[in-house]
């Protein structure tokens, strides 16, 4: 009798716990005593991309610190919904200076404690794209080049949410914001600009940098808790939907995150010292029309083919550029 | 200890005296001397710890120090100009934040056009951002005050801006007591934060305050600047217990007992002005001076019985508020309400423009026979002015006026020959 | 620590601002009814003990089954487990291999000696139960359980019934049978053997009984005329699959056997005549392989030994040493119409298995009884005949002709005999809403392909009766219970306590599942769309 081989795998891999799995292959967020760093009572809207990817980041990296953390927050949602006074929804020391200096403080935060020798105090600043790429990038890169010991993260909702959902320079080709409308030749925002602020830290030689996304925590917690082992200046971005500003429904949020990561459209990588050395495989591909279709931003490039096939086109690309396609089979 | 020094090395000094945790680095002229000093002083290991940062930026710059500062580290930085301006949003933010960073200013012109040389333009934009600015009228003062800034800053918890006047201090060889190690220590306790950022006792610093609490907010800013009217000159008298050397408060007195004329300026044009008054005394003129050392807060009340017995007052400053006139004579002119008599309001040295003394006594002069109109700039070339203004009536050319007047001077033809 | 007014601010002092209130929509928690379950004849929570399984808790799987079913070992070899066609992850990859893992489980007990214990105290009531196949030992064992005094009347020589007369040993092993009927012995249950009953209420007296169950099957083999000189060569296919288990001698059927209809019984004769040593074993069946009863596998298993099937024929008549045939095709309708062509196949005996009749002339005279026109005994919703006190199921009741509907119909029966034996009426607890393929997030079900059951190889399964399938080892099964989706059923993955962007849910620890804190969901319905096996639902909030 012979048995027939297969692969073995088990369930549960991919959900954020699972009664199954060894404690250790168990996300922070499995756990009843995760830090919840961000804590209930916040005030971001229903299904918040950037509330939920926060807490993950953050807890994750509460985790590898052994809670030593202190983080610094550009201005923005995640800043205005977390502390309108008199409440506060973070549970670790935290501070916000400004829209776009959230890497200088940290700096600064990361100076004290090596000064006073604090070791196992680390630091984390955080923001949102545009007081990443655009308004903060000048600190930013000030602090990637003197690789201050500091974890960036950039939660990236593609737009200026807080003020009322406006371009910025992480917001993609053909999407519609209140400053780049669907309307004329080219509706929404134009194609071939924009920044890729992954691939600009890379150029800055840091030790590390990663883009992850709220839909695969497993693959976000391992990049933070990987951030979190080395020192220098690191950088994560995270892919974080917004309902409100993206025109989706609440409860696909993060559905709208696997779509992009598996339509191409939002490639998952690591890169050490400039070099990419990991790319998060798709695991089951989809057209960038499931990913553009069920959000209202998208709406008016299924009535313009061009557009569309742009955007397929660049999907195709990044599948290209970082061998986003399993060769053998699709998994883990 | 007396040393023939720099006025930049001896602040570098002082403030590494004071034994900073934190220091942040943008180079932008006049400051640049001090941030140089303190950097080898760093780098060299005389000054441990201490972390010194070659930032991208003024605004970085002090967007570090705030992160530093917040995080427990006392922190200092430099800046001048067009820097200050650059960091406009965190000096607001470091004061509202009640963080007690200590600031030097190199007091220099801001542009456009463009000017490196001295004048008061840039701290005063920052007079309401929330700082304590204190003026320092001589390289010695400069060095004095940044001790006592960070004591002051420490004790209220809130920024301080020691300005003084680019070049004319900053690069000015003097003589300066500089105080030791051991005196210093005595007067300034090491850093004990009001709040801090630290993991053992976690805090959320920096809400969004909405319009319910905001204007308890800013009163209390108000307050607490009040407050410090008073501790300002216990600070000094401090000072001059520990090192037996008169410095700061709020303001200081020059032969004011009998003045009918008095003088009321801000920074070093004072040493000058005081050479010019013991001339005119002597010659029989009864004119005086008061120096304001603090300008924020403003010592509405310190400087009222200085007055007091004035017949005019005359308020010589090194900025202009373009479309008022004198900065500091508009506040000074608060400690004067209800007071029936001439303020003249002086412009000088803008741009780096020397003050001489024969300027200042012409002006003197004038002032004491109330001939003089209400807002006056000193030695204004009136031939260039009115041929610009000329032109302008004929041509209405656009442009700069700067670019205008250079040409008229010969300025601009002269460059393009050479 | 003095800190600034409004600016600086406590950690964690938002759980003051009770964003509940923000909510349209309340998610609630929710078990769904899984599609196996669902359509388990015999009523499994097949989820339920796939879940203990997964787990590593055979023993727990197993005993969740046997609230159910007491055969798990013959079901897992013998039940064309629809469990699996409905299977939901067979949209995925393909279904679970449930039959397997019951099995194995069944295996595992027989090998452990695992047993039921009776829980409920004894009521001093006696039942019978006539018939002991399928349907008579689940009610028999259900009954036992409920604390009620059983006895078996069987009329033949050996417990089982069709799972021993209609399955062939190499699909069924004898040993499993006996030991999954001896463990419902076990536990008090008295089988008379060769004891046949003609007269119910006479028997209910004399032995003091207060119900009865009747599951005595479908036995009396359909027979069609065919014309022939030598009657002697033509068999049906229940004395041939009976005589493989209580004659001396296995059946005679010669070197050339020809098996007329389409069902299972008829798949099953041929693969016995194979394995008896003919050399040919051919089925002739009138319509096309598609609209055969017979299950695929069983169909392909047979072709793979070398059965061969003649589809679209008819026998038409019979001489000495052949068979006459007529060529049948496909009306518009798809009904099998003779062509008038005609051709003669070579056979030694031909063996008709064309189904069964029930012998229904133990209910006949009971008064109130109908036997419906196609033989059949009409019952109630409660499984009680027209005459109070006695109720029937199985084969001899309407209804697909399986063991697993035969078990489930002991079960029910039981139910519903329990509560007439204390005076009350059994109501089955409400079904829970289907847990659809379309509620569940498959994303978070990694890649994992069926496991294969081992296969006997081809000539040993042509010469022997050996079992074709062998079962799966604890790794497969372990393997194979943990690709259950768990649809419609919490499983613990955590997710929706994970991805709640208001951490408005607590995790109540092991086996405890989740609580939502209603005081700060926001009703955003993440939790829903992300949980992977539809165990939450949105309800409106009553505003």
């Amino acid at each position: 009798m012979a048995h027939q081989q297969i692969k073995f795998y088990q369930t549960g891999t991919f959900t954020v716990g699972n009664r199954l799995l060894d404690q250790q292959l168990r996300t922070v967020q499995a756990t009843a005593d995760r830090s919840n760093s961000l804590d209930s009572g916040h005030r971001a809207c229903q299904g918040c991309g950037e509330a939920l990817g926060a807490r993950f980041a953050i807890d994750a990296a509460m985790r590898a610190t052994d809670n030593q953390l202190i983080a610094t927050n550009a201005t923005g949602c995640l800043e205005v919904f977390t502390t309108p006074s008199p409440e506060s929804a973070w549970r670790i020391p935290w501070i916000h200076s400004l829209f776009g200096n959230a890497a200088s403080v940290a700096t600064g935060v990361a100076a004290a404690m090596r000064v006073k020798g604090r070791s196992e105090v680390r630091v984390i600043a955080q923001g949102g794209d545009g007081g990443t790429t655009d308004i903060g990038f000048g600190c930013l890169s000030g602090m990637f080049e003197r690789n201050d010991d500091v974890l960036y993260i950039c939660y990236d909702n593609q737009a200026y949410m807080n003020t009322g959902v406006q371009r910025s320079s992480a917001t993609p080709g053909a999407a519609r914001t209140a400053t780049t409308q669907p309307i004329g030749d080219q509706p929404g925002a134009d194609f071939g600009q924009g920044k890729n602020v992954p691939l600009i830290a890379m150029a800055h030689d840091i030790p590390y940098v990663a883009t992850a996304s709220v839909h695969d925590l497993h693959d976000l917690e391992a990049k933070i808790i990987k951030a979190m082992a080395l020192h220098g200046s690191r950088y994560v971005q995270i892919f974080v939907p917004c309902p409100l500003g993206w025109g989706a429904h609440p409860q696909d949020t993060i559905k709208i995150a696997r779509m992009a990561v598996e339509c191409g459209l939002y490639p998952l990588f690591e890169a050490e010292h400039g070099e990419i050395t990991n790319a998060t495989k798709i695991r089951s591909r989809v057209d960038v029309t499931e990913y553009l279709k069920i959000q209202r931003r998208f709406a008016h490039v299924f009535k313009n083919p061009d557009q569309l096939a742009k955007i397929q086109a660049i999907a195709d690309a990044n599948i290209q550029r970082f061998e986003l396609l399993s060769t053998v089979g699709n998994g883990q | 200890m007396l040393k023939q020094i720099e006025g930049s090395r001896a602040v570098a000094e002082a403030v590494a005296l004071c034994r900073p945790e934190v220091i942040c680095a943008y180079p932008i002229t006049p400051q640049t001397h001090i941030v140089e000093d303190l950097g080898v002083r760093v780098k060299s290991g005389r000054l441990q710890p201490c972390e010194f940062i070659n930032v991208e930026s003024e605004f970085a710059a002090l967007s570090v120090a705030i992160g530093s500062a917040a995080a427990g580290a006392r922190s200092y930085t430099a800046t001048a100009s067009q820097g200050l301006l650059y960091m406009a949003e965190a000096v607001y933010n470091a004061s509202g934040l009640g963080l007690p960073i200590v600031m030097t200013v190199g007091n220099r012109a801001i542009g456009a056009p463009i000017n490196i040389w001295n004048d008061q333009t840039d701290s005063m934009s920052m007079r309401d951002a929330g700082w304590i600015q204190l003026y320092a009228e001589s390289n010695q003062e400069a060095v004095d005050l940044h001790i006592q800034a960070f004591r002051i800053a420490e004790a209220i918890s809130l920024p301080v801006m020691v300005c003084m006047d680019g070049f004319i201090l900053t690069h000015a060889y003097e003589r300066v007591d500089v105080p030791n190690q051991e005196q210093t220590d005595k007067f300034l306790p090491a850093f004990e934060p009001r709040q801090v950022l630290d993991p053992a006792a976690p805090k959320s610093i920096g809400a969004m305050v909405g319009p319910e609490a905001f204007t308890e907010v800013r009163y209390l800013a108000h307050h607490k600047q009040m407050q410090a009217l008073s501790f300002i000159p216990e600070i000094a008298e401090e000072f001059k217990a520990v090192f037996g050397r008169e410095a700061g408060g709020l303001v200081a007195t020059y032969a004011i007992d009998d003045a009918e004329t008095v003088v009321v300026t801000l920074g070093s044009v004072i040493g000058t002005m005081q050479e010019v008054i013991d001339d005119m005394r002597s010659e029989g003129l009864r004119i005086g001076a008061v120096s304001i050392r603090a300008f924020r807060p403003f010592p509405l009340a310190a400087l009222q019985p200085t007055l007091e017995n004035a017949k005019r007052v005359v308020v010589f400053e090194k900025c202009l508020a373009v479309g008022l006139g004198g900065i500091l004579a508009s506040n000074v002119r608060m400690a004067l309400r209800g007071r029936a008599m001439p303020v003249y309001s002086v412009i000088g040295g803008l741009g780096g423009r020397p003050i001489t003394q024969s300027s200042l006594r012409r002006l003197f002069t004038k002032a004491s026979n109330d001939d003089l109109e209400g807002l006056h700039f000193l030695d204004l070339n009136k031939d260039v002015v009115n041929r610009a203004l000329e032109r302008e009536e004929s041509i209405r050319r656009s442009g700069s006026i700067a670019e205008n007047i250079l040409r008229d001077i010969g300025l601009v033809a002269a460059a393009k020959t050479t | 620590m003095k800190t600034p007014f409004a600016i600086t601010l406590d950690v964690g002092s938002s759980l003051l601002n009770k964003t509940g209130s923000w909510r349209n929509e309340r998610p609630v928690y929710l078990d769904r009814l899984p599609p196996c379950n669902h359509a388990c004849p015999a009523g499994e929570n097949i989820q339920q003990w796939l879940y203990y399984a997964e787990e590593g808790d055979y023993n727990r799987a197993w005993q969740e089954i046997m609230r159910n079913n007491p055969l798990p070992a013959i079901m897992g070899r013998a039940c064309y487990h629809p469990c699996e066609s409905s299977c939901n992850r067979a949209q995925l990859d393909s279904a679970i291999n449930i039959h397997a893992v019951e099995r194995f489980l069944g295996d595992q007990a027989i090998r452990e000696g695992w047993r039921i214990e009776i829980t409920q105290a004894a009521t001093g009531k006696k039942a019978l139960v006539v018939g002991a196949g399928p349907s008579g030992l689940a009610a028999a064992y259900h009954l036992a359980l409920a604390g009620h005094q059983v006895t078996i009347h069987e009329a033949g020589p050996l417990a089982g019934g069709m799972m021993r007369f209609g399955i062939p040993k190499y699909r069924l092993p004898r040993d499993i049978v006996e030991a999954e009927i001896q463990r419902i012995l076990d536990l008090g249950v008295d089988m008379q053997l060769n004891t046949r009953v003609n007269d119910i209420p006479a028997v209910m007296n004399e032995g003091g009984y207060d119900a009865c169950f009747v599951a005595i099957g479908a036995h009396l083999a359909k027979r069609v005329n065919i014309p022939t000189p030598d009657a002697g060569r033509i068999l049906d296919a229940v004395s041939v699959l009976r005589g493989m288990e209580t004659d001396a001698e296995p059946p005679r059927l010669g070197r050339r056997v020809v098996v007329y209809g389409g069902g299972n019984t008829a798949v099953d004769v041929a693969r016995t005549a194979k394995r008896l040593g003919a050399d040919e074993a051919v089925i002739v069946y009138r319509r096309t392989r598609e609209q055969m009863p017979a299950h695929d596998f069983e169909i392909d298993e047979a072709l793979e030994e070398g059965v061969v099937v003649n589809w679209l024929r008819t026998i038409t008549a019979a001489d000495e040493e052949s068979f006459t045939i007529e060529k049948m095709e496909l009306d518009d309708d798809g009904w099998p119409q003779p062509t008038g062509e005609f051709e003669t196949i070579k056979a030694d005996t031909l063996v008709l298995a064309l189904g069964q009749n029930v012998d229904t002339s133990i209910l006949e005279n009971l008064p109130g009884v109908t036997i419906d026109r196609s033989g059949v005994v009409e019952v109630g919703p409660d499984m009680m005949t027209g005459y109070r006190g006695v109720f029937a199921g199985g084969d001899m009741v309407p209804a697909e002709r399986t063991i697993t509907v035969a078990v489930g119909h002991g079960k029910k029966a039981a139910r519903h005999i329990d509560a007439y034996l204390r005076g009350k009426t059994y109501t089955a607890p409400p079904k829970h809403e289907l847990a659809g393929f379309d509620l569940l997030n498959s994303w978070y079900y990694s890649d994992a392909e069926q496991t294969v059951q081992p296969m006997l190889d081809e000539i040993r399964r042509q010469t022997t009766f050996e079992e074709v399938l062998g079962g799966l080892d604890e790794t497969n099964a372990l393997f194979e219970a943990r690709r259950c989706l768990s649809c419609g059923n919490c499983f613990e993955c955590d997710n929706c306590y994970g991805v709640c962007p208001d951490n408005a849910i607590t995790k109540l620890g092991p086996g405890k599942r989740f609580e939502f804190k209603y005081d700060y969901c926001k009703g955003c319905g993440l939790c829903v769309a992300e949980c992977p096996c539809g165990a939450i639902k949105m309800i409106a909030e009553e505003i």
